[in-house]
């Protein structure tokens, strides 16, 4: 069986086969792919026997439901006031210029892509940003050179 | 007048509470009819923004016969400027958890839901063990009552009651018409009371220490205290507890940075007060204080003279543009016409009056939109362009 097709198979037999479960199927998928592929959406649709596109309609509402392929690491930027008062393009300068990517653009080895998203919650603390599901406040761009470093050696040391 | 207008601070939601099993038992051996009274004699209003009655809610919700209700708490906390709600449920989870079992007491209710946003994942083991340890209480002291977290997925206008709703149902997050209201066809159809992380706070508070406690709190109207998150230009950045119905004036004495120039109360969904306004601008929920009085989810952002006042609308703007459902075409296409129109006012392609044009189309916006996102974006922007018009123009 298919990796990704055991993986909805799994979840959906974890959350249940009904519309109300979609959106934890989806955002399972999500966890665990980093975006949601056309094959993937018609596999959930068989799964809890809905239109595709129904799911697809449901799954691009989201913006965190990626449906667009994406690297294993996903910066979110946020732009929303505070943090663009507070720096944030000189944190997206910094990115870039590190990572060789720009906004929207993945690295070719497929590790980080570069987002920016709408408030985060962190206006006390701007500028702040998202690597997954950890979050980093009151940048600099030192701090966030540093931040992204320690996930480089870590990509490096996985890959030894 | 009884109240000053002062700056007070209050410390309720953030204090300390080891005894929230006996609050919890306590309540549950009253009568949801004296509960309501309680809650009602308090004046407790919705802590979202929106600001209604909380005790009322309870109370429509309780009178309709279901054999299946729901408790909703609302952490879906998207409007820029606010973040408060992740405070309390990282600090203080049992005060909500306890506001959501005392209300399925009183409603009838056996299934709770906190909707969390997908931006707060990183709660969720912290969140999940308060939870596990509040359920095994419940069970001790025979309360059938079991709390589940749903996650958003990134998406402002689910902080909308309907929308949430609709999202839980795994559909697109596109706000219902109202009525029918929760209270009767809530989540799933069933009746559903909806509350604000904070609002469950405050119960708890109110349950604890009677409504009077509370009640003393604050000004005719707009009573209790309440969590505001202060951003932007300020030296003090934070989380603070006041008490409502102080002048915006005091605000800025005690948060400014000595050169403010303008402050956003309630968000980008809420109004931009210029500093010749501060002195007849009170925060709270209705009625005249010293002028206007504005509710608010909390959100103070500052700005001190540096700012362009241009930049700040055209970030909301884009916001609301990202952010907009577009299921309803006044909001759809009048948020992407908006941030076109000063964008071409700014760059010359279009005289000066036609900033008026668009603020009739947020006139129209505001009758025609069909929830608040569409119909509140009318008072940044009218605010905004009203107050610092020849910003927008050069």
């Amino acid at each position: 069986m298919n990796p990704v097709s055991e993986l909805i198979k799994n979840l959906a037999d974890q959350h249940g086969r009904n519309r109300h479960n979609l959106l934890p199927i989806l955002q399972g998928v999500v966890e665990q792919e980093k975006y949601l592929s056309e094959f993937s959406m018609v596999e959930i649709a068989r799964e809890l026997d809905l239109p595709a596109s129904e799911v697809y309609g449901t799954a691009t509402f989201y913006s965190f439901l990626e449906y667009k392929k994406m690297g294993k690491y996903i910066i979110r930027i946020c732009k929303t006031i505070t943090c663009s008062m507070k720096g944030k393009n000189q944190i997206l300068l910094a990115i870039e210029d590190m990572l060789k990517i720009h906004v929207g653009e993945t690295t070719p080895d497929g590790n980080f892509s570069l987002l920016q998203t709408n408030c985060l919650g962190f206006c006390h603390k701007a500028p702040a940003m998202l690597v997954n599901s950890e979050v980093y406040t009151d940048l600099t761009p030192e701090k966030v050179r540093e931040v992204l470093s320690s996930y480089l050696k870590k990509q490096k040391e996985e890959k030894v | 007048m009884t109240a000053s207008y002062q700056l007070k601070r209050a410390d309720f939601i953030f204090k300390n509470e080891n005894d929230w099993e006996q609050v919890l038992q306590k309540s549950i051996s009253r009568s949801p009819q004296d509960l309501i009274n309680e809650l009602i004699s308090s004046e407790l209003k919705g802590r979202g923004g929106a600001g209604f009655p909380t005790g009322l809610k309870w109370k429509l919700t309780a009178e309709v016969s279901d054999s299946v209700k729901y408790v909703i708490c609302n952490a879906d906390e998207g409007e820029p400027g606010t973040f408060k709600d992740r405070e309390i449920l990282s600090m203080v989870p049992y005060k909500v958890l306890t506001g959501m079992a005392v209300c399925a007491h009183v409603i009838g209710a056996k299934e709770g839901y906190i909707y969390l946003r997908g931006e707060y994942f990183f709660l969720l083991p912290e969140l999940n063990k308060s939870i596990r340890e509040f359920e095994y209480y419940c069970k001790e002291i025979n309360l059938d009552f079991t709390i589940r977290i749903f996650m958003g997925s990134g998406a402002y206008i689910c902080g909308e009651e309907t929308a949430l709703f609709e999202s839980m149902e795994g559909k697109r997050g596109e706000p219902r018409n109202k009525p029918p209201y929760p209270s009767n066809y809530g989540y799933m159809g069933k009746p559903t009371v909806i509350n604000n992380v904070e609002t469950l706070a405050h119960t708890f508070t109110i349950f604890k220490y009677g409504a009077k406690r509370f009640y003393d709190l604050g000004v005719q109207y707009s009573r209790g205290s309440k969590l505001f998150s202060v951003s932007g230009d300020t030296p003090k950045p934070g989380i603070y507890e006041l008490e409502l119905g102080m002048s915006l004036a005091d605000f800025v004495e005690e948060f400014g940075d000595g050169d403010t120039k303008a402050v956003q109360v309630g968000g980008a969904s809420g109004f931009l007060v210029p500093r010749k306004r501060f002195n007849e601008t009170a925060i709270g929920f209705q009625g005249k204080l010293v002028g206007i009085s504005l509710p608010t989810g909390g959100s103070m952002m500052l700005f001190n003279s540096s700012r362009s006042m241009f930049n700040v609308l055209d970030n909301y703007l884009e916001f609301f543009r990202e952010e907009s459902c577009g299921q309803c075409t006044p909001c759809r296409v009048g948020c992407q016409q908006l941030l076109k129109g000063i964008k071409a006012v700014k760059r010359g392609e279009k005289n000066a009056k036609y900033l008026d044009k668009l603020l009739r189309l947020t006139e129209t916006m505001k009758l025609t939109a069909k929830c608040g996102l569409g119909q509140s974006v009318a008072n940044s922007f009218s605010s905004i362009v009203e107050n610092f018009r020849e910003e927008m123009i050069y």
